[in-house]
Protein backbone atom coordinates (compact mmCIF):
# COMPACT_ATOMS: atom_id res chain seq x y z
CA UNK A 1 0.00 0.00 0.00
CA UNK A 2 1.92 3.26 -1.02
CA UNK A 3 1.27 6.77 -0.54
CA UNK A 4 -0.80 7.59 -3.86
CA UNK A 5 -3.06 4.16 -3.01
CA UNK A 6 -3.87 5.49 0.75
CA UNK A 7 -4.20 9.47 -0.47
CA UNK A 8 -4.74 9.90 -3.69
CA UNK A 9 -6.44 6.34 -4.83
CA UNK A 10 -8.68 7.84 -8.11
CA UNK A 11 -10.87 4.97 -8.14
CA UNK A 12 -11.98 5.94 -4.66
CA UNK A 13 -11.98 10.03 -5.21
CA UNK A 14 -14.61 8.91 -8.94
CA UNK A 15 -16.58 6.83 -6.28
CA UNK A 16 -17.20 9.43 -3.53
CA UNK A 17 -17.02 12.27 -5.72
CA UNK A 18 -20.53 12.60 -5.71
CA UNK A 19 -21.34 12.49 -2.24
CA UNK A 20 -18.34 15.58 -2.20
CA UNK A 21 -20.80 17.27 -4.27
CA UNK A 22 -23.79 17.37 -2.24
CA UNK A 23 -21.86 18.23 0.51
CA UNK A 24 -20.27 21.20 -1.02
CA UNK A 25 -23.92 22.48 -2.02
CA UNK A 26 -24.77 21.95 1.48
CA UNK A 27 -21.42 23.84 2.52
CA UNK A 28 -22.34 26.73 0.00
CA UNK A 29 -25.87 26.85 1.53
CA UNK A 30 -24.94 27.15 4.86
CA UNK A 31 -22.09 29.23 3.59
CA UNK A 32 -24.40 31.87 2.17
CA UNK A 33 -27.11 32.41 4.13
CA UNK A 34 -24.88 32.87 6.56
CA UNK A 35 -23.03 35.51 5.14
CA UNK A 36 -26.00 37.47 3.81
CA UNK A 37 -27.89 37.45 7.43
CA UNK A 38 -24.44 38.25 8.65
CA UNK A 39 -24.14 41.83 6.97
CA UNK A 40 -27.62 42.51 7.36
CA UNK A 41 -27.20 42.46 11.25
CA UNK A 42 -23.64 43.73 10.78
CA UNK A 43 -24.40 46.67 9.12
CA UNK A 44 -27.43 47.06 11.40
CA UNK A 45 -25.35 46.77 14.67
CA UNK A 46 -22.78 49.07 13.41
CA UNK A 47 -25.08 52.21 12.50
CA UNK A 48 -26.54 50.81 16.39
CA UNK A 49 -22.84 51.43 17.72
CA UNK A 50 -22.16 55.11 15.46
CA UNK A 51 -25.30 56.88 15.65
CA UNK A 52 -28.36 55.21 18.45
CA UNK A 53 -28.52 56.68 21.47
CA UNK A 54 -26.03 55.66 24.94
CA UNK A 55 -27.55 52.35 26.04
CA UNK A 56 -28.06 50.94 22.93
CA UNK A 57 -24.41 51.82 21.68
CA UNK A 58 -23.48 49.77 24.81
CA UNK A 59 -25.81 46.71 24.13
CA UNK A 60 -23.97 46.84 20.67
CA UNK A 61 -20.46 47.23 22.12
CA UNK A 62 -21.16 43.81 24.39
CA UNK A 63 -22.93 42.17 21.66
CA UNK A 64 -19.72 42.82 19.51
CA UNK A 65 -17.32 41.87 22.20
CA UNK A 66 -18.75 38.68 23.12
CA UNK A 67 -19.61 37.25 19.80
CA UNK A 68 -15.86 37.68 18.65
CA UNK A 69 -14.08 36.90 21.97
CA UNK A 70 -16.73 33.01 21.60
CA UNK A 71 -15.41 29.95 19.96
CA UNK A 72 -17.61 29.14 16.75
CA UNK A 73 -17.36 25.41 17.98
CA UNK A 74 -18.17 26.23 21.37
CA UNK A 75 -21.46 28.28 20.44
CA UNK A 76 -22.60 25.75 17.99
CA UNK A 77 -22.56 23.04 20.69
CA UNK A 78 -24.70 25.64 22.88
CA UNK A 79 -27.28 26.23 20.38
CA UNK A 80 -27.66 22.78 19.12
CA UNK A 81 -27.15 20.62 22.77
CA UNK A 82 -28.21 23.10 25.02
CA UNK A 83 -31.03 25.18 23.51
CA UNK A 84 -33.16 22.42 23.57
CA UNK A 85 -33.36 22.29 27.20
CA UNK A 86 -34.52 25.98 27.24
CA UNK A 87 -37.83 24.47 24.47
CA UNK A 88 -35.60 25.98 21.47
CA UNK A 89 -35.29 23.09 18.74
CA UNK A 90 -33.43 24.15 15.65
CA UNK A 91 -32.86 21.71 13.06
CA UNK A 92 -28.91 20.54 12.07
CA UNK A 93 -29.28 23.50 9.48
CA UNK A 94 -30.07 26.32 11.59
CA UNK A 95 -27.98 26.11 14.44
CA UNK A 96 -25.17 25.75 12.22
CA UNK A 97 -26.91 29.08 10.35
CA UNK A 98 -27.79 30.79 13.70
CA UNK A 99 -24.30 30.39 14.91
CA UNK A 100 -22.11 31.16 12.06
CA UNK A 101 -24.53 34.31 11.58
CA UNK A 102 -24.06 35.82 15.01
CA UNK A 103 -20.78 35.38 15.22
CA UNK A 104 -19.99 36.96 11.15
CA UNK A 105 -22.42 39.28 12.61
CA UNK A 106 -20.02 40.46 14.86
CA UNK A 107 -16.99 40.82 12.85
CA UNK A 108 -19.14 42.46 10.00
CA UNK A 109 -20.42 45.37 12.46
CA UNK A 110 -16.50 46.39 13.36
CA UNK A 111 -15.79 45.96 9.40
CA UNK A 112 -18.55 48.70 8.75
CA UNK A 113 -17.60 50.97 11.30
CA UNK A 114 -13.82 50.95 10.85
CA UNK A 115 -14.92 51.59 7.32
CA UNK A 116 -17.35 54.57 8.28
CA UNK A 117 -15.00 55.79 10.39
CA UNK A 118 -12.08 56.09 8.10
CA UNK A 119 -13.38 58.58 6.26
CA UNK A 120 -11.78 61.79 7.02
CA UNK A 121 -13.98 64.59 9.26
CA UNK A 122 -12.82 66.65 6.44
CA UNK A 123 -15.11 65.23 4.26
CA UNK A 124 -17.99 65.50 6.26
CA UNK A 125 -16.83 68.91 7.03
CA UNK A 126 -16.94 69.72 3.49
CA UNK A 127 -20.10 68.28 2.80
CA UNK A 128 -22.09 70.36 5.31
CA UNK A 129 -20.32 73.25 4.38
CA UNK A 130 -21.31 72.86 1.07
CA UNK A 131 -25.07 72.31 2.07
CA UNK A 132 -25.20 69.06 1.61
CA UNK A 133 -28.34 67.17 3.64
CA UNK A 134 -27.42 64.10 5.77
CA UNK A 135 -29.05 61.51 2.87
CA UNK A 136 -27.13 63.46 0.36
CA UNK A 137 -23.33 63.73 2.41
CA UNK A 138 -24.06 59.85 3.24
CA UNK A 139 -25.09 58.11 -0.44
CA UNK A 140 -22.80 60.76 -2.59
CA UNK A 141 -19.72 61.47 -0.39
CA UNK A 142 -19.25 58.71 2.72
CA UNK A 143 -20.93 55.33 1.85
CA UNK A 144 -19.20 55.04 -1.59
CA UNK A 145 -15.86 55.66 0.16
CA UNK A 146 -16.45 53.46 2.69
CA UNK A 147 -17.31 50.49 0.67
CA UNK A 148 -13.78 51.06 -1.26
CA UNK A 149 -12.28 50.64 2.39
CA UNK A 150 -14.73 47.67 3.49
CA UNK A 151 -14.71 45.25 0.63
CA UNK A 152 -11.52 43.60 1.19
CA UNK A 153 -12.39 42.90 4.80
CA UNK A 154 -15.76 41.87 4.36
CA UNK A 155 -14.24 39.18 1.12
CA UNK A 156 -12.00 38.01 4.33
CA UNK A 157 -15.11 37.77 6.75
CA UNK A 158 -16.51 36.16 3.85
CA UNK A 159 -13.64 32.86 3.46
CA UNK A 160 -13.84 32.63 7.22
CA UNK A 161 -17.46 32.00 7.32
CA UNK A 162 -17.10 29.54 4.61
CA UNK A 163 -14.29 27.70 5.84
CA UNK A 164 -16.55 27.70 9.54
CA UNK A 165 -18.99 26.29 8.11
CA UNK A 166 -16.78 22.55 8.29
CA UNK A 167 -18.04 23.10 11.90
CA UNK A 168 -21.12 22.29 11.12
CA UNK A 169 -20.28 18.88 10.73
CA UNK A 170 -20.32 18.40 14.52
CA UNK A 171 -24.10 19.15 14.18
CA UNK A 172 -24.51 15.81 11.95
CA UNK A 173 -24.95 18.18 9.34
CA UNK A 174 -24.09 16.49 5.80
CA UNK A 175 -22.08 19.27 4.86
CA UNK A 176 -18.40 18.65 2.45
CA UNK A 177 -16.44 17.45 5.59
CA UNK A 178 -19.15 15.42 6.97
CA UNK A 179 -19.59 14.04 3.77
CA UNK A 180 -16.18 13.44 3.19
CA UNK A 181 -15.61 11.62 6.68
CA UNK A 182 -18.77 9.42 6.01
CA UNK A 183 -17.17 8.56 2.64
CA UNK A 184 -13.62 7.79 4.01
CA UNK A 185 -15.59 5.30 6.69
CA UNK A 186 -17.22 3.39 3.71
CA UNK A 187 -14.32 2.83 1.77
CA UNK A 188 -11.83 2.37 4.55
CA UNK A 189 -9.51 5.29 2.84
CA UNK A 190 -8.88 8.69 3.35
CA UNK A 191 -8.60 9.64 -0.51
CA UNK A 192 -11.92 11.45 0.38
CA UNK A 193 -10.97 13.50 2.75
CA UNK A 194 -8.04 14.70 0.32
CA UNK A 195 -11.07 15.27 -2.10
CA UNK A 196 -12.54 17.83 0.62
CA UNK A 197 -9.44 19.91 0.98
CA UNK A 198 -8.76 19.98 -2.24
CA UNK A 199 -12.50 21.14 -3.46
CA UNK A 200 -12.14 23.41 -0.47
CA UNK A 201 -8.70 24.72 -1.93
CA UNK A 202 -10.21 24.73 -5.58
CA UNK A 203 -13.77 27.09 -4.07
CA UNK A 204 -11.97 29.56 -1.64
CA UNK A 205 -8.37 29.95 -3.24
CA UNK A 206 -10.05 32.29 -6.04
CA UNK A 207 -11.58 34.18 -3.22
CA UNK A 208 -8.34 34.55 -1.55
CA UNK A 209 -6.92 35.91 -5.23
CA UNK A 210 -9.57 38.35 -5.41
CA UNK A 211 -8.81 39.77 -1.91
CA UNK A 212 -5.49 40.19 -2.35
CA UNK A 213 -6.21 41.81 -5.67
CA UNK A 214 -8.52 44.18 -4.22
CA UNK A 215 -5.62 44.87 -1.50
CA UNK A 216 -2.84 45.52 -4.29
CA UNK A 217 -5.62 48.33 -5.75
CA UNK A 218 -6.26 49.90 -2.72
CA UNK A 219 -2.63 49.89 -2.41
CA UNK A 220 -2.12 51.85 -5.54
CA UNK A 221 -5.25 54.07 -5.31
CA UNK A 222 -4.40 55.23 -1.78
CA UNK A 223 -0.75 56.71 -2.57
CA UNK A 224 -0.98 60.09 -3.48
CA UNK B 1 -24.78 100.85 7.03
CA UNK B 2 -26.36 97.36 7.66
CA UNK B 3 -23.49 94.98 8.32
CA UNK B 4 -24.24 91.85 6.18
CA UNK B 5 -22.50 89.48 9.10
CA UNK B 6 -23.11 90.47 12.62
CA UNK B 7 -21.60 88.73 14.87
CA UNK B 8 -22.89 89.66 18.75
CA UNK B 9 -21.34 88.36 22.13
CA UNK B 10 -20.01 85.26 20.57
CA UNK B 11 -18.16 82.49 22.85
CA UNK B 12 -17.56 78.90 22.63
CA UNK B 13 -15.76 76.44 24.71
CA UNK B 14 -14.14 72.94 25.10
CA UNK B 15 -15.12 72.16 28.56
CA UNK B 16 -13.01 74.78 31.19
CA UNK B 17 -11.15 75.86 28.13
CA UNK B 18 -12.21 79.40 26.33
CA UNK B 19 -12.06 79.02 22.97
CA UNK B 20 -13.82 82.10 21.82
CA UNK B 21 -14.48 84.76 24.36
CA UNK B 22 -16.54 88.27 24.08
CA UNK B 23 -16.65 88.28 20.32
CA UNK B 24 -18.21 90.94 18.10
CA UNK B 25 -17.59 91.75 14.57
CA UNK B 26 -19.83 93.23 11.80
CA UNK B 27 -18.52 92.76 8.42
CA UNK B 28 -19.93 94.60 5.65
CA UNK B 29 -21.14 92.97 1.97
CA UNK B 30 -18.29 92.84 -0.30
CA UNK B 31 -15.62 93.21 2.41
CA UNK B 32 -12.68 91.53 2.57
CA UNK B 33 -11.51 90.51 5.45
CA UNK B 34 -8.36 88.75 7.20
CA UNK B 35 -7.49 87.54 10.59
CA UNK B 36 -4.31 86.62 11.76
CA UNK B 37 -3.00 86.03 15.02
CA UNK B 38 -0.65 82.94 16.44
CA UNK B 39 -1.70 79.54 15.96
CA UNK B 40 -4.92 78.39 18.88
CA UNK B 41 -5.73 81.95 18.97
CA UNK B 42 -9.33 81.43 17.59
CA UNK B 43 -9.18 82.52 14.34
CA UNK B 44 -10.53 79.28 12.62
CA UNK B 45 -12.88 78.32 15.55
CA UNK B 46 -14.12 81.83 14.87
CA UNK B 47 -14.53 81.24 11.12
CA UNK B 48 -15.92 77.71 11.40
CA UNK B 49 -18.73 79.17 13.83
CA UNK B 50 -19.94 81.49 11.06
CA UNK B 51 -21.43 78.18 8.85
CA UNK B 52 -21.85 76.29 12.18
CA UNK B 53 -19.25 73.31 11.83
CA UNK B 54 -18.79 74.71 15.15
CA UNK B 55 -21.50 74.88 17.52
CA UNK B 56 -20.91 77.74 19.90
CA UNK B 57 -22.33 78.89 23.49
CA UNK B 58 -26.12 80.33 23.97
CA UNK B 59 -26.27 83.95 23.99
CA UNK B 60 -24.31 84.15 21.17
CA UNK B 61 -25.74 85.12 18.30
CA UNK B 62 -23.91 85.08 14.11
CA UNK B 63 -26.35 86.67 11.49
CA UNK B 64 -25.69 86.18 8.04
CA UNK B 65 -28.06 88.35 5.77
CA UNK B 66 -30.23 88.30 8.58
CA UNK B 67 -30.86 84.96 9.03
CA UNK B 68 -29.79 83.06 12.56
CA UNK B 69 -26.86 80.99 12.46
CA UNK B 70 -28.33 77.91 14.33
CA UNK B 71 -29.29 74.17 13.86
CA UNK B 72 -32.87 73.67 11.97
CA UNK B 73 -34.16 74.83 9.00
CA UNK B 74 -32.45 78.00 8.34
CA UNK B 75 -28.93 76.37 8.60
CA UNK B 76 -29.34 75.10 4.55
CA UNK B 77 -30.09 78.47 3.81
CA UNK B 78 -26.80 79.69 5.69
CA UNK B 79 -24.64 77.40 4.25
CA UNK B 80 -25.89 77.65 0.91
CA UNK B 81 -25.31 81.41 0.73
CA UNK B 82 -21.15 80.70 2.53
CA UNK B 83 -18.65 78.80 1.05
CA UNK B 84 -15.33 77.38 2.67
CA UNK B 85 -12.18 76.40 1.34
CA UNK B 86 -9.96 74.53 3.83
CA UNK B 87 -6.47 74.07 4.77
CA UNK B 88 -6.71 70.70 3.62
CA UNK B 89 -8.86 71.00 0.32
CA UNK B 90 -11.42 68.29 1.64
CA UNK B 91 -12.14 67.02 -2.29
CA UNK B 92 -13.86 64.22 -2.99
CA UNK B 93 -11.17 61.75 -3.73
CA UNK B 94 -13.97 59.65 -5.56
CA UNK B 95 -15.05 61.98 -8.06
CA UNK B 96 -13.49 63.49 -11.01
CA UNK B 97 -12.47 67.54 -10.19
CA UNK B 98 -15.53 68.43 -12.61
CA UNK B 99 -17.94 66.17 -10.32
CA UNK B 100 -16.35 67.16 -7.53
CA UNK B 101 -17.69 70.80 -8.86
CA UNK B 102 -21.15 70.13 -9.63
CA UNK B 103 -21.93 67.93 -6.68
CA UNK B 104 -23.66 70.98 -4.66
CA UNK B 105 -25.30 72.77 -7.25
CA UNK B 106 -26.99 69.51 -8.40
CA UNK B 107 -28.16 68.18 -4.87
CA UNK B 108 -28.91 71.68 -2.94
CA UNK B 109 -29.75 73.91 -5.92
CA UNK B 110 -31.46 71.72 -8.42
CA UNK B 111 -29.46 72.78 -11.47
CA UNK B 112 -29.69 70.08 -14.44
CA UNK B 113 -26.49 68.45 -15.93
CA UNK B 114 -25.55 70.52 -18.69
CA UNK B 115 -26.03 73.75 -16.07
CA UNK B 116 -24.28 72.65 -13.41
CA UNK B 117 -21.43 70.95 -16.37
CA UNK B 118 -21.48 74.10 -17.81
CA UNK B 119 -20.90 76.14 -14.73
CA UNK B 120 -18.31 74.22 -13.46
CA UNK B 121 -16.43 74.09 -16.83
CA UNK B 122 -16.67 78.00 -16.87
CA UNK B 123 -15.35 78.19 -12.84
CA UNK B 124 -12.42 75.19 -13.86
CA UNK B 125 -10.96 77.74 -16.57
CA UNK B 126 -11.44 81.12 -13.91
CA UNK B 127 -9.46 79.23 -11.53
CA UNK B 128 -7.10 78.36 -14.50
CA UNK B 129 -7.00 74.43 -14.55
CA UNK B 130 -10.15 73.76 -17.35
CA UNK B 131 -8.06 71.31 -18.91
CA UNK B 132 -7.77 69.37 -15.64
CA UNK B 133 -11.80 68.83 -15.21
CA UNK B 134 -11.76 64.80 -16.31
CA UNK B 135 -9.07 63.75 -13.43
CA UNK B 136 -9.59 62.73 -10.20
CA UNK B 137 -7.93 65.04 -6.90
CA UNK B 138 -5.50 62.84 -6.28
CA UNK B 139 -3.61 63.48 -9.89
CA UNK B 140 -3.50 67.10 -9.07
CA UNK B 141 -0.88 69.48 -7.38
CA UNK B 142 -1.44 70.58 -3.99
CA UNK B 143 -2.12 74.42 -5.27
CA UNK B 144 -4.48 72.73 -8.37
CA UNK B 145 -6.37 70.98 -6.02
CA UNK B 146 -7.05 74.32 -3.65
CA UNK B 147 -8.43 75.69 -6.91
CA UNK B 148 -10.80 73.24 -7.86
CA UNK B 149 -11.80 73.65 -3.90
CA UNK B 150 -12.03 77.38 -4.34
CA UNK B 151 -14.44 76.73 -7.78
CA UNK B 152 -16.23 74.37 -5.89
CA UNK B 153 -16.98 76.24 -3.31
CA UNK B 154 -18.05 79.46 -6.07
CA UNK B 155 -20.37 76.69 -7.54
CA UNK B 156 -22.63 77.35 -4.99
CA UNK B 157 -22.64 81.36 -5.76
CA UNK B 158 -22.09 81.98 -1.98
CA UNK B 159 -22.15 85.51 -1.02
CA UNK B 160 -19.77 84.59 2.16
CA UNK B 161 -16.42 82.82 1.35
CA UNK B 162 -14.79 81.55 4.24
CA UNK B 163 -10.85 80.75 4.18
CA UNK B 164 -9.71 78.48 6.82
CA UNK B 165 -5.43 78.69 6.15
CA UNK B 166 -5.65 77.68 2.33
CA UNK B 167 -2.32 78.08 1.26
CA UNK B 168 -0.90 76.22 4.97
CA UNK B 169 -0.26 73.11 3.22
CA UNK B 170 0.83 74.20 0.47
CA UNK B 171 4.62 73.68 -0.72
CA UNK B 172 5.84 77.54 -0.78
CA UNK B 173 6.03 77.75 -4.85
CA UNK B 174 2.14 76.35 -5.13
CA UNK B 175 1.20 79.52 -2.38
CA UNK B 176 1.34 82.36 -5.04
CA UNK B 177 -0.83 80.25 -7.53
CA UNK B 178 -3.36 80.03 -4.95
CA UNK B 179 -3.37 83.78 -3.63
CA UNK B 180 -3.66 85.10 -7.23
CA UNK B 181 -6.95 83.09 -7.44
CA UNK B 182 -8.38 84.60 -4.49
CA UNK B 183 -6.67 88.26 -5.12
CA UNK B 184 -9.00 88.20 -8.23
CA UNK B 185 -12.08 87.06 -5.86
CA UNK B 186 -11.39 90.30 -3.80
CA UNK B 187 -13.61 93.24 -5.12
CA UNK B 188 -15.82 91.29 -7.40
CA UNK B 189 -18.67 91.45 -4.65
CA UNK B 190 -18.34 88.20 -2.41
CA UNK B 191 -18.10 88.79 1.07
CA UNK B 192 -14.35 87.29 2.24
CA UNK B 193 -13.09 86.07 5.48
CA UNK B 194 -9.34 85.28 5.29
CA UNK B 195 -7.38 83.30 8.22
CA UNK B 196 -4.14 83.83 7.32
CA UNK B 197 -0.19 83.47 7.95
CA UNK B 198 0.37 85.41 4.82
CA UNK B 199 0.99 88.82 6.03
CA UNK B 200 1.93 90.19 2.39
CA UNK B 201 -1.40 88.98 1.30
CA UNK B 202 -3.28 90.11 3.78
CA UNK B 203 -1.75 93.49 3.69
CA UNK B 204 -2.26 94.24 0.30
CA UNK B 205 -5.88 92.93 -0.67
CA UNK B 206 -7.91 93.17 2.64
CA UNK B 207 -10.24 96.14 3.50
CA UNK B 208 -9.69 95.54 7.34
CA UNK B 209 -7.09 93.24 9.65
CA UNK B 210 -8.01 91.45 12.85
CA UNK B 211 -5.55 90.56 15.55
CA UNK B 212 -6.53 87.29 17.19
CA UNK B 213 -4.92 86.31 20.22
CA UNK B 214 -6.22 83.74 23.01
CA UNK B 215 -9.95 83.66 21.95
CA UNK B 216 -10.32 86.93 21.71
CA UNK B 217 -10.02 90.02 18.82
CA UNK B 218 -7.36 91.89 20.41
CA UNK B 219 -6.85 94.78 17.41
CA UNK B 220 -8.74 95.64 14.83
CA UNK B 221 -7.71 98.21 11.58
CA UNK B 222 -7.26 98.83 8.44
CA UNK B 223 -4.17 96.64 7.08
CA UNK B 224 -1.55 99.76 7.37
CA UNK B 225 -3.22 100.20 10.59
CA UNK B 226 -2.20 96.80 11.72
CA UNK B 227 1.14 96.66 10.07
CA UNK B 228 2.88 100.04 10.35
CA UNK B 229 1.23 101.52 13.53
CA UNK B 230 0.08 98.65 15.97
CA UNK B 231 -1.42 99.89 18.65
CA UNK B 232 -1.60 96.78 21.27
CA UNK B 233 1.86 95.00 22.64
CA UNK B 234 0.51 91.67 21.77
CA UNK B 235 0.32 92.82 17.68
CA UNK B 236 3.27 94.41 17.90
CA UNK B 237 5.14 90.97 19.33
CA UNK B 238 3.03 88.68 17.18
CA UNK B 239 3.93 90.79 13.98
CA UNK B 240 7.93 91.41 14.77
CA UNK B 241 7.96 87.55 15.47
CA UNK B 242 6.45 86.41 12.05
CA UNK B 243 7.92 89.26 9.76
CA UNK B 244 11.38 89.44 11.20
CA UNK B 245 12.80 85.93 10.34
Amino acid sequence: MDLLDTFFNVPILIRTFPMLMSGLWITIQIGATSIIAGLVLGLFLSLIRLYAARPLVFIARIYIDVFRSIPLLVLLIVVYYALPFVGIRLSPFLSAVVALTLVSGAYTAEIFRAGIEAIPSGQFEASRALGLSYRHMMVDVVLPQAVKIVIPPLTNNCINVMKDTALASVVAMPDLLKQATQAQALAANPSPLIGAALIYLAFLWPLVALVSRFERHMGQRGAR
Amino acid sequence: MSSFIEIRNLNKHYGAFAALTDIDLDIAEGEVVCVIGPSGSGKSTLIRCINLLESFSEGSTILVDKIPVEPGKHLAQVRAEVGMVFQSFNLFPHMTVLRNIMLAPLRVRRLSEEQAEKKARELLDRVGIGEQAEKYPGQLSGGQQQRVAIARALAMEPRVLLFDEPTSALDPEMVGEVLDVMRDLAGTGVTMIVVTHEMGFARQVADRVIFMNGGKIVETGKPEEIFDAPKEPRTRDFLSAVLNH
